[in-house]
């Protein structure tokens, strides 16, 4: 099952590497990763779309909380997360192609961000099965390039998290 | 006072009561080699390789339960650490390795004798820094010592850049130290304690099973004390050895791959293990899907990561195994009438475990022709002090030892559990008898694993460290040897070490004493000799050969399919 985990760590030297080598090192799947720093200057917060049965999970969560530099973890599993990943897509556009394009960012609420005689490079956000779905849509009229940010998710409700 | 970055790296060292280290130096230390000429508060044993100077840093931690510290130079310097760090962070060993670095300005540019000495230990290592500002020196080494010892104990590297020891400022040594993403849970849950303690009221054939965290964690008198009142058996495992007198009416022993029958068996048909600071290793488990089928079990243990990653746990308690136990006591002492009940109630449960010492007690063949290990082992444990510590190698004698030495005191035995190091034993037993110059300190080798680290015999002899070396040697890799003996036809692949070593000539070319004997009747006198030595000794003792490890489960077996004859 997938599950995404949100892991506040110190900003300090080396950590990506540390929770890297940690799921490499265990034979843990990651599906995503981001990272980027938080308000407070000294932490970073991470986003891990990763997969695995309940024990697996459970190891995970251990293992990324015995990490000296992580503050907290958080997994995200029982939907009580808004998730959004944002994708850039450089996709053919000629001709007869150039409407339909236009039709489906429309319906997804994506933008044009760049544009040529043969393509258009589009800029979708939202739940990463949005993404997957304006792809599946866009695959048949020409992929030239994709590139996705994996997702960052925040809790629902009022209760903000620290960082 | 203003001081450079290699003077404030040793007057940590001194804040942090360090009395040796053991290191090697180098062009990136130099500098604080350099400091070490005039700083007369540590004493600094230089081995013959960084390996077994880290080694015996580890050695040294395991005899005291103080942090063990090793320093390194820069690249082939600090990659010769990896394998003694790397058995110190299995077996969860408070260690210091400071590596020298080269220059800031120079890392990443390949330059000479450089390596990437975190990125090659991250996964081996409990945590690491490297210093990037001589203003960071005092508080990465305060903090470098508070997460080695605390929690979970286990190895810290700190890579230091030559030009940071070399540059100026003030020293201050923080008072405290305070790490906001690193708070190990030390105090087990009460209620959770409560629980427990009903649970093994409520069983009828409970096993406590130890390992080393209850050496680690000086709970060994603790632990003692609730098996007594409880009348409960205990197993340990490897690491586990000496957390419980062996010689105890309640001790099984060892269990697992080379433990004993009555152990294996105890707890194949328990129905409740109380395991404490242990991990459920496969050594120890042998096949998972047949492990304890009967039993619920409790699992004490201070890193919550051990829980539930190889079984299943009824009721997991997560704190310092000597609070949970204190607790555990208290609660005995709170229902003194129960706890009578109960210990009345386990009568069926320790005549049956009688009855299984008494149909396989660990045993041997001896012989009045040739050497058997065991009988060495025995002679060993007879005529050694009481206080004796033994380092162990890696392979048949370490399991013979463990089986036949009975060890009845934490922190005697010195061994490579989690990795499995050959090359250990030799230098381990250096760093203890560094700490405790006046106590007997003995390694218990092979042949094939005392020479992987047999140039320390000099740092021995320079440094008037007299341990005692015992060499079983049976011209063989002993343990690989036995396992081709049983699942690959007797296919000795590689194990036969053709060429006999004359280890006396050696002994005496190192400036040590050395005896040799094939013969049993010889054994008695020459350990009884080489124990009134002053000096380092070897003792060659040339075994039978094709001796193996029994009782024995086959790796994948469950843990009563046991090969109880050689």
């Amino acid at each position: 099952m997938q599950h995404t985990i949100s892991v506040l760590v110190e900003n300090e030297f080396g950590v990506l590497s540390r929770v890297a080598s940690l799921f490499s090192g265990r034979g843990f799947n990651i599906d995503s990763l981001t990272v980027a720093p938080t308000n407070d200057e000294g932490l970073s917060r991470m986003t891990i779309v990763t997969r695995g049965d309940d024990q697996i999970l459970e190891q995970i969560n251990k293992q990324l909380n015995k990490l000296i530099d992580v503050l907290k973890v958080l997994d995200f599993s029982d939907g009580s997360a808004i998730e959004r990943e944002m994708a850039l897509i450089k996709v053919t556009a000629e001709d007869e192609s150039r409407a339909e394009v236009l039709r489906i960012v429309d319906i997804f609420r994506a933008k044009i961000i760049d544009v040529t005689p043969k393509s258009y490079t589009i800029e979708a956000t939202g739940n990463p099965l949005k993404i997957d779905a304006i792809l599946d849509l866009l695959r048949p009229l020409g992929l030239k390039e994709l590139v996705r940010t994996g997702a960052v998710a925040i809790g629902r409700g009022a209760k903000g998290w620290k960082g | 006072m203003r001081m450079n970055g290699a003077r404030i790296m040793l007057e940590c060292l001194k804040k942090e009561g360090v009395d040796t280290v053991f290191g090697y130096p180098g062009g990136t230390v130099i500098n604080i080699y350099d400091e070490l000429f005039s700083f007369k508060e540590i004493r600094h044993i230089l081995p013959r390789h960084e390996q077994a100077g880290t080694h015996a840093a580890d050695g040294y931690a395991r005899a005291t339960g103080k942090v063990g510290v090793a320093l390194a130079t820069s690249g082939p310097g600090a990659t010769n650490t990896v394998t003694g760090i790397a058995t110190a962070y299995m077996d969860s060993i408070p260690m210091v390795i400071i590596t020298g670095q080269v220059p800031t300005p120079l890392i990443g540019n390949d330059a000479f004798q450089e390596v990437d000495i975190i990125g090659i230990t991250r996964p081996c290592t409990k945590h690491s820094f490297l210093i990037r500002d001589v203003k960071d020196v005092a508080s990465i080494m305060k903090k470098a010592f508070f997460i080695a010892r605390t929690g979970r104990p286990g190895p810290v590297l700190v890579d230091f850049p030559k030009d940071i020891q070399v540059a100026q400022t003030e020293f201050v040594y923080p008072e405290t130290v305070e790490i906001r993403s690193y708070k190990p849970n030390l105090e087990g849950h009460p209620r959770q304690v409560e629980k427990a303690f009903k649970m093994i009221l409520e069983s009828r054939r409970p096993v406590l099973y130890v390992g080393g965290g209850v050496v680690l964690g000086d709970a060994a008198e603790q632990l003692t004390v609730l098996a007594r009142k409880l009348s409960v058996p205990v197993t340990t495992t490897l690491m586990g050895l000496g957390s419980f007198p062996g010689d105890d009416s309640l001790s099984l022993g060892m269990l697992g791959m080379h433990g004993s029958y009555y152990a294996n068996m105890a707890m194949t048909h328990s129905d409740l293990i109380i395991a404490v600071g242990s991990r459920f290793d496969d050594r120890v488990t042998g096949k998972l899907a047949t492990f304890a089928p009967h039993a619920r079990i409790i699992h004490v243990d201070i890193d919550p990561t051990s829980i539930k990653k190889n079984v299943r746990v009824d009721l997991p308690i997560v704190g310092d195994v000597k609070d949970v136990l204190t607790k555990m006591i208290k609660q005995a002492d709170k229902a003194k009438e129960k706890v009578t009940e109960f210990v009345a109630s386990l009568n069926p449960w320790q005549e049956e475990i009688t009855g299984w010492k008494m149909k396989h007690p660990l045993s041997y063949k001896n012989s009045s022709t040739i050497i058997k290990p065991q009988f060495v082992i025995q002679k060993l444990r007879e005529l050694s002090d009481d206080d004796a510590i033994i380092a162990t190698d890696v392979g048949q004698h370490q399991m013979w030892t463990a089986q036949f030495f009975q060890f009845n005191r934490p922190r005697t035995l010195l061994t490579s559990g989690g990795l499995g190091t050959m090359g250990y034993g030799l230098p381990a037993a250096m760093g203890a008898q560094a700490a405790f110059p006046g106590r007997q300190v003995i390694t218990i080798c092979g042949d094939g694993g005392v020479q992987m680290n047999i140039q320390e015999m000099a740092t021995l002899v320079q440094n008037k460290l007299p341990v005692k070396i015992v060499i079983l040697n049976n011209n063989f890799l002993g343990m690989v040897r036995q396992w081709q003996e049983l699942f690959f036809d007797k296919r000795y692949s590689q194990t036969c070490m053709e060429l006999p070593i004359d280890f006396v000539k050696l002994a005496d070319a190192y400036g040590a004493k050395g005896f040799s004997t094939s013969k049993p009747g010889d054994v008695e006198k020459v350990i009884k000799q080489a124990f009134k030595e002053n000096g380092p000794v070897i003792m060659e003792f040339k075994i039978a050969r094709e001796e193996k490890v029994i009782p024995m489960v086959p790796a994948g077996a469950s843990l009563n399919e046991m090969v109880l004859n050689a």
